[in-house]
């Protein structure tokens, strides 16, 4: 709360203006704030929302790229080693006599051959068209096998080529047969057929992709189960635990999820004329470990520059609205100057208007009455003489009374000469402190100077300034009990260009009912002998010397009056 | 000892003429007047030791008076009236010459005395 309060200004707080004002400059604030916050906001979101989807975009379609780059290379060499163990298959059937290939000898020296150029072949043998294995060389006793009811017999007989699957068989290890078929001119087919090692020769075709040690490279048949062995979906021959890809003549890409709900990517090809599906898996969360520190240091960048943001604009919001606040006070502070100015002078006027009218009539009076006095001095005693003399002694004190009142209200806005002479404030007001010395030593009132170090003289009227501050620190003495205080200080205003002088007393104040009314003639709050006239004259000869007064007050507390004087040249 | 000759001159002939009346009861030879022409007039024909003069009038003005009648007759004594409250026009009157200057409503006992005062010097 006490972080907000620092950063709240005073209209937010509600110090100081009317109710209506305070709420249009933080209405002023709230829009300021909003319009400035949708306009940068706006755009950084939406531009990091889109660029956060094309970034994912772009890194989908780089993690897919390699994968099916890799699926399609891989699938190739797959197809390649496979046609190139047909291709040879094909040339020997064709090159060889059926004579040659079932003569033991000649078939093992084919096999010799074949094992030094191709690599791979396990066995070869030669089966008729009645599915007797005429031939055979290899690891095994095979010769004489009877082929007949196989399947891959079938096949082989119908297609005139033949790939199986990876199994055991007799040899018990993985392995898988190729098999090509010839026809005999005239009588019947023969076909040779071959094993295959398929754990060395198909795991050399496919390993050298293993990039990352999340990922997976194997071969499963068409019906899910594995061709190779996998790192993590199975061993050769098991079930693997991803699901058949829907069939599909090119290398594609999919995205799936396995039973432990991890999700991965797949690509895979469906090798041709071969059962086998060569299958590449990578696991998604490695990755994506790039696209998720980028969505990271998106995400932070993001919130850092709303923040960011938001902070400039509420300073500068704050800072804006004060502004246009203190330019209004201002404003309004110059309009109630101007106002009140125009109302002294008008006051002023008047005073002096009315003055002067009375002064004559009471001159009349005067001389009438002293009149009547010198005759009634001069006549012998009659009845009531003695009352009589009285009487007009009275009037005329009365009319005397009457005078001090008229001249002093016209004096509060004469024609004044001034003369302007180099003035020491302290030592001026030192004078006029001077004057009151006796009061202040009986009614024990102590009186306290503050002044800065090389305060400037200044260009003046001195019998008008005596005036001014006899005015103000008689009031100060008139509102206070014996003990108190005043303190008078001084402080050079350099925007301005004026001195200022601050008198303060600690009397009883002035209510705010009449602090408004304080400057204007005849208003007094004193009980007895006061006209009402000094702080008039007061504010009258300030304003004659280029000046303004103003006045503070705190009932109970005591009142300041402070004047501003033109420090270098004055203006009148 | 011969009586004062004085010539009171103010626009408020009511208070010339109360005013001539309190200064006879004293002994003092009075002429009143209420214009300042007529004062210029009234010097040529008879002498003055004192002149009491408004300073402000309808027509010629009080200042203006003193001047041309002391660049005739140098010698004749000034006391202004003034109804303003400043002392400001006072002393410009005596800046002009004059004796003396005196606020209205007047004191007649100041005024008896500033008269004496003139024609002692």
């Amino acid at each position: 709360m006490r972080f907000l309060r620092r950063i709240i200004p005073g209209y937010w707080a509600g110090e100081g203006d009317s109710e209506k004002d305070l709420f249009r400059y933080r209405r002023l604030w709230k829009y300021s704030v909003s319009l400035t916050a949708l306009v940068s906001l706006a755009p950084l979101v939406i531009m990091t929302v889109v660029n956060y989807y094309l970034d994912q975009k772009v890194l989908r379609v780089e993690m897919i790229h390699p994968i099916s780059q890799h699926t399609s290379n891989t699938k190739r060499s797959l197809e390649f080693f496979i046609e190139e163990r047909l291709s040879a298959l094909n040339l020997i059937i064709n090159d060889k006599p059926f004579e040659d290939l079932v003569d033991q000898k000649r078939l093992y020296s084919v096999l010799r051959n074949m094992k030094n150029s191709f690599g791979g072949f396990v066995d070869l043998g030669v089966i008729d068209a009645e599915g007797y294995q005429r031939s055979y060389v290899g690891p095994y006793e095979l010769k004489g096998k009877d082929y007949k009811d196989k399947d891959w017999f079938h096949e082989v007989s119908l297609r005139g080529l033949y790939v199986s699957n990876v199994f055991m068989g007799y040899r018990n290890f993985p392995h898988f047969v190729i098999a090509v078929k010839k026809e005999k001119a005239g009588e019947g087919f023969y076909v040779l057929r071959a094993t295959i090692d398929a754990e060395t020769q198909i795991q050399k075709i496919i390993s050298p992709f293993d990039l990352r040690p999340s990922t997976d490279v194997f071969v499963i048949d068409r019906e899910g189960v594995l061709q190779t062995s996998s790192r993590f979906h199975g061993k050769i021959l098991e079930k693997s635990s991803v699901a058949v890809p829907p069939y599909s003549s090119r290398p594609e890409v999919l995205e799936g999820q396995t039973g432990e709900g991890q999700s991965y990517l797949l690509g895979y090809a469906y090798i041709e004329q071969t059962p086998f599906i060569l299958m590449i898996v990578a696991q998604r969360k490695a990755l994506m470990m790039n696209w998720l520190s980028v969505r990271h240091d998106l995400i932070w960048f993001l919130v850092g520059s709303v923040v960011l943001i938001l902070l400039v604009i509420f300073w500068g919001s704050i800072y804006m609205v004060s502004r246009v606040r203190e330019a209004d006070l201002k404003r309004d502070a110059l309009l109630h100057n101007v106002e009140y100015t125009n109302k002294m002078a008008s006051i002023g006027r008047l005073a002096t208007g009315v003055a002067h009218e009375i002064n004559n009539p009471l001159a009349i009076i005067n001389e009438k009455a002293g009149l009547v006095k010198d005759l009634a001095l001069l006549t012998e005693d009659f009845p009531q003489k003695e009352k009589i003399i009285k009487n007009i002694d009275s009037l005329l004190a009365n009319v005397e009374r009457c005078s001090t009142i008229t001249h002093r209200l016209l004096g509060f806005a004469k024609r004044m000469d001034v003369t302007l002479e180099t003035i020491n404030l302290e030592l001026l007001i030192r004078e006029v402190l001077g004057f009151l010395e006796k009061e202040a030593s009986y009614r024990n009132i102590s009186v306290n100077f503050y002044i800065p170090e090389g305060f400037p003289s200044i260009q003046s009227d001195r019998g008008q300034l005596q005036q001014v501050f006899l005015n103000i620190i008689n009031n100060a003495f008139a509102a206070m009990k014996e003990g108190g205080r005043i303190d008078i200080s001084m402080r050079e205003e350099r925007e301005e260009d004026a001195v200022v002088v601050t008198i303060k007393d600690t009397g009883h104040g002035i209510s705010k009912e009449d602090l408004p009314h304080i400057f204007e003639p005849f208003f007094t709050t004193k009980k007895e002998g006061g006209v009402g006239l000094g702080l008039s004259i007061t504010y009258g000869i300030v304003e004659k010397l280029g000046g303004r007064i103003s006045v503070e007050s705190t009932v109970g507390q005591g009142t300041g009056f402070t004047v501003f004087l033109p420090a270098e040249k004055t203006r009148f | 000892m011969a009586p004062l000759r004085v010539l009171l001159i103010d626009d408020e002939e009511e208070l010339v003429s109360t005013l001539a009346e309190r200064l006879m009861l004293r002994g003092i030879e009075v002429e009143v007047g209420t214009s300042g022409a007529y004062a210029i007039e009234c010097v040529q024909e008879k002498k003055f030791d004192v002149v009491v003069l408004d300073m402000k009038m309808p027509g010629i003005g009080g200042l203006e008076v003193m001047r041309r009648i002391r660049r005739e007759q140098p010698g004749i004594k000034f006391i202004l009236m003034t109804g303003r409250g400043s002392l400001e026009e006072g002393e410009e009157g005596m800046q002009e010459g004059a004796f003396a200057y005196l606020l209205k409503p007047i004191n007649i006992e100041d005024l008896m005395e500033k008269m004496m005062e003139a024609v002692r010097v």
